[in-house]
This record gives C-alpha cells, structure tokens and sequence, in this order.
C-alpha cells in the first residue's frame, strides 16, 4: 500500500518493500561467529560511508496475550544505558561521530542501525555489541519511556481513523497467529508491563545467536569480520526457543467488521489469506502472488489507478500489497478511499471484480513485460542507497529465508506466467479467506475545525 | 590480527583518508544555461547506470494569488495528459521502461521529477515523456474535474489528522496574508472555484525556461547532459522570471488559537518567521536550532520534554528556510491533560536557550555531528540531485557543499546566542493547540 499513511510509517516497515529489488550485485560476504552471530557484508565504494544494522529475531509475532507491545518497549530501552554507557549517551556519541542512528520493531524482527563516516564503523561496532547483552533496564528509565510509548501509540493509532481501522482489522482478520497482535501493543498491556518483563524478554531474545550483524558501504568484508569477532566473539550463544507462533486455523468464510471513529471520509480495507514466501506450498505460488498484486498497483499504469482511479474514477486513491517476505501466512491487502459522491460499498463491488478479473482472465503479456523492466530497473536504482541494501540483507536473513533468496528475485519474477497468477488467484483470493473493514466516520462533536479562513478560527 | 591484515587495514585507512578528503569537498557542480535561459546544474555520477533528472520552477503555491491550491493543481495535471498522450499513456510510456515520474507542489518550488536506466531506450523515452509533459500538458477537463475531487477528498482526510489541522492553522496564524499563510493544496472553497482557464494561466507564466533549474545527477559527460537538458526545455517558451515574493511581516504580538479536535492527545505547534534561504544569519541559526530542538533526540529540547519527563514522542524545533523568511516552529504532542505542562517545559527550555546560548560542549557536539556527518549527505545520487535543486533554485553558490563544513566550523557561541537574541521572541511567537479541550 505504497500510497498509505495508514501501512507506512516505522513500525510496520515490512509492507511495501515488494518492488523495491533485490539485493544487488556487489559482493556479499557472510561469517558466522563460534557463538551463532551472523555477519554480512557487502561492499559499495560508491561514497565514504557505512551503514551498521543489528537485526533480532523477535517483534511482535513473538509476543503473546497480556505483554503485546514488548518488543517495541525494548527497542525503546536499547537507549536507556548499559553498565558502561550512561542512559542517552548512545545517541550522543554517534550523533559526534557525525552518524545518525535509529531503530525499529515489526512483526517480524526489531533492527538497530547506525549510518557513519566509514573509519567510525568500530565506534558503532563497539556500542552496538555493548548493548546486545549488557542493557541495564533501570526502572525510572523505563516508568518514563513507557509514557513516550503510550504517546506514540495514541499519535500514530488511536488519533489516526485509518490507522485505527487498520489495527482492528487485523486484530479480526487473524483469530489465532500472532500476526493479529498490533506491533505497538494494546493500550492496556503497556499500562500493566513491568521491568521484569522486560528483562526476562531482554535475556531470552538478545542473543547473538538469534541475530544478524549487517555492514554494507566502504568497507572490506576481513576488516569488518575482525571487527566482529573482536566486539561479539566473547557473547555466549544462549538456548533460543523454538517458535511457538499458533498456526491459523482455516478461515471459514467471509469476515466483515465497521469501525466508527470521528472522521470525514470513509475507507476500505480488505485482506485475503495467502501464504508468504516462507510458508507457500511451491515457491512459484508466492512470487505469482507478487506478480499479482504488481499487476493490480505497480504504478501509475497498473489496474486500480488506470481503472479505478482514472478510468470509472470511482476511487479516489486506491492500492494493493502483499509482504512476499513475512515469516508467517500473510494477508494480500486492497484498500481504498472512495471519490466524491461514491460509496464504500460500490468501492467494495470494484475491488472485488478486480480480483474476480484475475482469477478468470489471463494477464496480457505486455503486462507482464512493463511489470519485469519495472523489477529490472528497481533493482539498479535500489543500489543508490546503501542502506536500503542493508535492509534488505538483514530482512531476509531475519524471517529465516537468507540473502541469497534475495538474489533470486529478478529471475524468479522473470519467470512467472499468466497461468501460474490465474492459480494463485484461484487458490487463495476466495471469499471465503477474505475480511472487509470498513470505516465509517462519526462526525465530530462540538467546535468542529475549519480550515478555510483566513485567520486562526478561535483567537484567544 | 594478522600482518597481512594489518597492512590490509591500513591501506583501507589511506584509501578512507583520500575518500574522505574528497568527499568533504563536495562533488564538483557544473553549471550553464540552456538556449532558451532555462540554468543547468549537472553532477557525473558514473558508477550506476542510472541518471536523475529534476526541473524545478519557481511556480509554487506562493504563485497561487488570488486562487489558493491553482499551483499544486496545475502541477498535478501536467502528468494526466500532454501532446497526444493521455495519462494512461504517459503511465505506461514511463512505467514500460522501468522508469518512474514524480510531481510536486509546496511553497517554493513546483518540480517534475524522473528515474531512469541510461540504457538508450529508456532513457529516450524517458526525456521525450518529461519534455512533453512541461511543454505540452493539455489540462483534459476530465482529469481536472476527477483530480479536483481527489483534492477535496484528501483535504477532508487531513481535517481528521490533529496534527495537519494544528500546522494549518499555525501556518495562517503567523503568516496572516503573507503567500506562505495558506496550505499549498488550497483549501475546499478554493479548489472547488478553480477553473481551467485558472490552470492554464499558472501553467503559461510560470512554466518557463527562465523559470527552471534543471537538475542532472547520473552516468552521462558533459556533453551527452547538455544535449538532454536542451531537449527537456526545448519546447518551453523563454518567459521571465517570477517577481519577488513580498516580505514576511513580522508578528506585532503573541496571537493563539484553541481548536477544540475528538482525539486523545493535544497537539502543540508554536513559533514564528524563522529565516530566508539567503540569510545572513543562516549558519549561526542552523547550528543553533540543531542544538535547540533540530537534532533528533539529542537536542536539548527532546531531552527536557521526552528524555526527562516522558511527555511526547516526538519533539522538536525547526527552521524551514525559504526564498523569504519561512517557519521557525516548535512542536511536541501529548495526552491532552499533560498539555499545560508539556507547554511549560517547551516554553522555559526555549526561553533559557535564548537566554544563555548552547554550552561549548554542546557546540562542539553539534560542529561534530554536522562536520563528520557530513559524507551522509551526499551519499547517494538522489540526495546530490536535491542539493542541486536547492542550489540552484535559491541562487546558492555552487561552491555551497564545499564551504558547508567551514562554515559550520566558523560558528561561535556568540554568535548563536546574538542570532536567536534578535531573531527569537517568544513573547510575540505564534501559538496553535488542538485537542479535546482545546488548552487540554
């Protein structure tokens, strides 16, 4: 849903990453460490710098009932001091070493990362290793951080109708996977989480064996291993536990819920169960999934802006995602606001002809042509960016697919026919693995705003 | 370590140093002008296959007169229909070839904007598509009608965002009947008035070659970019340039304004007229800010609202510089009965910045952090390509990246607390809180 504020924003990073391209050419050098830790680098001369990422195995879709949200909380904390380094003080070294640093959680894995001048990479080599087994969770660090938690999540969810659709829409349309849990966590979990949570969290996840170290930028990968070797060597590798995600029972027809919420403009969510990459019978059947869901929103020229938006105009925006990558079965999304003057439900009966279309149609080969030199032309200018490269890396290394599925991305999407996006759309975008969300809005109560005047509306 | 490595570790070293001294110089900008008066500015960047073409004109929402949203508009419809071509065509001219085009709209700058492999075919039809998109949109009655309706249905989307309808308002507030005061999409009246002889006229006074700044980063020479940024121009007329802006006002008073919005959280945005593009107190402002609020969470504000007292997740303060004086604006969101306080602590932190200046400490944190970061900026060839559009859009001196980390170097203590002493009143700033109590 490249178009939607509701799916962007850091949290939920995972989805439209489908057409960025795949891992480039360059070389890529991986090691992995006696203790488990996992090191790729890749080399990009392009400019003097390095992007340093530290990607974890565990994010929302590892949590449970009662502690949603404590992954995030955690990232929070990762800046909150070790016995070595004060609370804050993180930033502040990288911010003078001319680096800029962030971090964030999915459903899948939560990621680190530092972008630094290339001769500072064994500053954040060295921060970056200290704070992998050495956090200290103060309490009065967090009492403060989980209120900055609680502001985010009313900022980016409950303040934001769409968003808020979103949430709930998922929460519905998954009964059992953990994937119904919203990243930031139920309101009422951060009310109730504790430090010792967090510790116990802290200690079962970072570890260095559940984790993925990602350098890509001026660098040589010996240098960079010695590095490793030098700052995570002496981590002990720790018993990770086997994944305990329940698996989703097979939905048993349509799902429809309304979310009302003081808005202005209505907004359709729908989401068909289909397998990732990871869990797809035939690995054909996901990237015809991709396929399926570039022919649909691919730009400018694909289905719903030609038709929908432009053509009948009956969607003022409209777009479709699939997360080829998620480390669990996965949801093919179509969303929409209505134009002017049309209903959510007349969006609805469009939408769903456009996935009847694929199911019934074969896609044109023409179509199929501009959507392979978009793959092509995607994958060389992802190359502008290293830190997208390292992303990249470091999300498939991170769902247990590895980088090198990475490379197969071109080829593989090369290869995919009319028939084989025909199946797929058969298979899995049916009714009855189908939940609608509908956003009705409430109009607001009292002093509603305007923004039409030329001054400010109430002066004081 | 091994001495094999050793030596490999310090040959990676010199090889760094080299970069780095480079790199800090910035990349060597050529620059001409096209036959027709359109200014070029061109970075070779050979190790990709890719190139990125820019054009920005001077045709923005501060162009609008008296038709707020008829600039966002007119740039909108360039896309949808041109020459012979209907949007539908020019999608898949563009998309058919791997390539991708951008527009828009904000204050100052108006741009078109396009990606594409240098691979022969791709590249023509890139240029052919883009050239004909500036010289010949046809402004179909149709697409305007639908992207109209568009307009008005993402206008009322952000009438649901606290956050947009705060900045709004702020924006109005400070800058009263100044062209910045109105957001860039209009508003549902204006853009519900906008006709297409409306459009036309934006598109034929300001869409000219004198107009643009054309900007190219990517794996051509010389002489290859001349011949692309004449074929891109070349069926635009000379024209002139826009006038000046008029002056930004500056506030006689402290004014505010309460919205009264059905959201959990109170959102608070307060400032006044910041600094212009060209200012001469530029450097000692952006150094300042950066330490004030501008610095992501190491600033000192975040670290008074956020880092201390857990009262918002996101804090901060900002100039955004333009041809005139645009926003200096702080701002933070917080659960609606913590506003008081929240505002409290913004306030004094802001006040006791003015009063006392950053600490030598905190000066030299910041010289570091923009002097060693500086490799970040142009890392990448689209982040070269958006210097250039500055540079050349607001007349910058193309030895601009060059003196960037010397300038910063130069800036004293002194300097920053006279800058923000006579630039910064708080006692006349602009304020604007948005939430379920409307002062929370």
């Amino acid at each position: 849903m490249r178009r939607s504020p509701a799916f962007l924003g850091p949290l939920i990073l995972s989805l439209a990453w489908a057409l960025q391209a795949s891992a480039a050419d360059g070389d890529v050098h991986e090691s992995r460490l006696g203790n488990g830790l996992k090191v790729v680098v890749k080399e990009d001369h392009r400019a003097p710098i390095v992007t340093t990422q530290v990607w974890y195995r565990v994010g929302s879709s590892y949590e449970h009932g009662g502690l949603t949200g404590i992954s995030h909380v955690l990232e929070h904390m990762m800046f909150k001091g070790t016995a070595k380094v004060p609370p804050g003080e993180f930033s502040r070294i990288i911010a003078e070493n001319g680096g800029s640093e962030n971090a964030f959680t999915s459903r899948d894995y939560t990621a680190y990362f530092q972008t630094l001048a290339a001769d500072r990479l064994e500053v954040a080599m060295r921060l970056e290793s200290d704070r992998m087994r050495h956090l200290r969770l103060l309490p009065e660090e967090f009492t403060k951080e989980v209120e900055v938690v609680k502001e985010e999540r009313r900022m980016r969810t409950d303040d934001n109708p769409e968003s808020l659709t979103y949430e709930r829409f998922n929460a519905n349309a998954w009964l059992a996977s953990p994937y119904r849990i919203p990243t930031i966590g139920w309101m009422s979990d951060l009310d109730r989480l504790q430090v010792a949570d967090l510790k116990a969290w802290y200690r079962r996840w970072y570890a260095p064996d559940n984790a993925t170290l990602v350098v890509v930028g001026d660098v040589h990968p010996e240098a960079v291993f010695a590095l490793a070797r030098r700052y995570y060597g002496g981590f002990e590798a720790e018993a990770i536990p086997p994944d305990r995600a329940t698996t989703e029972p097979p939905q048993k027809g349509i799902k429809r819920l309304v979310v009302k919420a003081p808005a202005k403009e209505p907004y359709l969510l729908m989401g068909y169960k289909v397998p990732s990459l990871k869990t797809a019978p035939e690995p054909w059947e996901a990237y015809a999934l991709e396929m399926a869901s570039s022919i649909l929103d691919g730009g400018s020229s694909a289905r719903l802006q030609k038709e929908l938006v432009r053509g009948r105009a009956i969607a003022a925006s409209a777009g479709a995602d699939y997360s080829l990558y998620d480390r669990l079965p996965s949801l093919f999304l179509l969303e929409a606001n209505p134009a002017k003057g049309r209903t959510v439900a007349e969006m609805e009966q469009a939408l769903r002809a456009q996935v009847r279309r694929l199911r019934e149609e074969p896609v044109a080969p023409a179509d199929l042509a501009r959507i392979r030199n978009q793959v092509v032309a995607a994958k060389v200018f992802a190359q502008d960016s290293v830190f997208y490269q390292a992303m990249r890396i470091g999300m498939l290394e991170s769902v247990g697919l590895g980088w090198r599925v990475g490379e197969e991305y071109v080829r593989r999407m090369d290869a995919v026919t009319p028939e084989q996006i025909q199946a797929v759309a058969r298979k899995y975008l049916t009714d009855d693995r189908l939940t609608v969300a509908v956003l009705e809005p409430l109009p607001f109560a009292g002093h509603a705003p305007r923004t039409h005047r030329g001054a400010a509306d109430v002066l004081r | 370590m091994s001495s094999v490595d050793r030596l490999k570790s310090l040959l990676s070293f010199l090889v760094l140093l080299f970069a780095w001294g480079a790199a800090a110089a910035g990349p060597a900008i050529q620059s001409w002008t096209t036959a027709n008066g359109a200014r070029v500015l061109f970075v070779p960047a050979p190790a990709l296959p890719i190139l990125d073409l820019r054009v920005v004109f001077d045709a923005a929402a501060s162009r609008d007169g008296d038709h707020p949203g008829v600039a966002s508009l007119t740039n909108a419809l360039l896309t949808q229909g041109a020459g012979a071509w209907d949007a539908d065509t020019i999608a898949e001219r563009i998309e058919s070839v791997g390539s991708t085009l951008e527009t828009g709209s904000l204050r100052d700058m108006a741009w078109v904007s396009a990606r594409t492999l240098t691979r022969d075919d791709a590249l023509a039809t890139t240029l052919e598509t883009l050239a004909k998109v500036l010289a010949e949109p046809r402004f179909p009655p149709r697409e305007l009608e639908r992207v109209r309706k568009a307009v008005l249905v993402s206008l009322r989307q952000e009438e649901q965002r606290p956050g947009k309808v705060g900045k709004k308002a702020w924006y109005r507030l400070v800058f009263g009947d100044h062209p910045y005061a109105h957001d860039p999409s209009g508003t549902p009246e204006s853009v519900e008035a906008l006709t297409r002889d409306d459009l036309l006229a934006h598109y034929r006074r300001y869409y000219v070659a004198r107009n643009a700044v054309i900007s190219l980063v990517g794996a051509i020479d010389r002489a290859q970019a001349e011949r692309i940024a004449e074929t891109l121009v070349a069926g635009l007329p000379a024209g002139e340039p826009a006038p000046p802006l008029p002056p930004v006002a500056d506030p006689a008073g402290a004014k505010s304004a309460d919205i009264t919005f059905p959201s959990t959280q109170a959102h608070l945005y307060t400032g006044q007229p910041g600094m212009a593009r060209k200012d001469p107190d530029y450097f000692p402002l952006y150094v300042g800010n950066h330490i004030l609020g501008g610095a992501g969470l190491v600033s000192i504000l975040a670290d008074e609202v956020r880092e201390k007292r857990g009262l918002s997740y996101s804090v901060s303060s900002y100039f955004i510089p333009m041809r005139r004086r645009g926003p200096f604006l702080a701002g933070l969101q917080t659960k609606a009965s913590q506003l008081g306080e929240a505002e409290r602590v913004l306030r004094g932190t802001i006040r006791r910045f003015l009063r006392e200046g950053p600490t030598e400490k905190e000066l030299d944190a910041a010289k570091k952090n923009l002097t060693g970061g500086f490799p970040l900026r142009i890392s990448s060839n689209a982040k070269i390509a958006e210097y250039l559009s500055l540079i050349g859009f607001y007349d910058l001196p193309l030895d601009y990246l060059d003196r960037f980390t010397t300038r910063i170097e130069a800036v004293t203590r002194e300097q920053i607390r006279d800058a923000f002493r006579r630039r910064i009143h708080p006692d006349r700033f602009a304020t604007v809180r948005v939430g379920p109590g409307g002062k929370g």
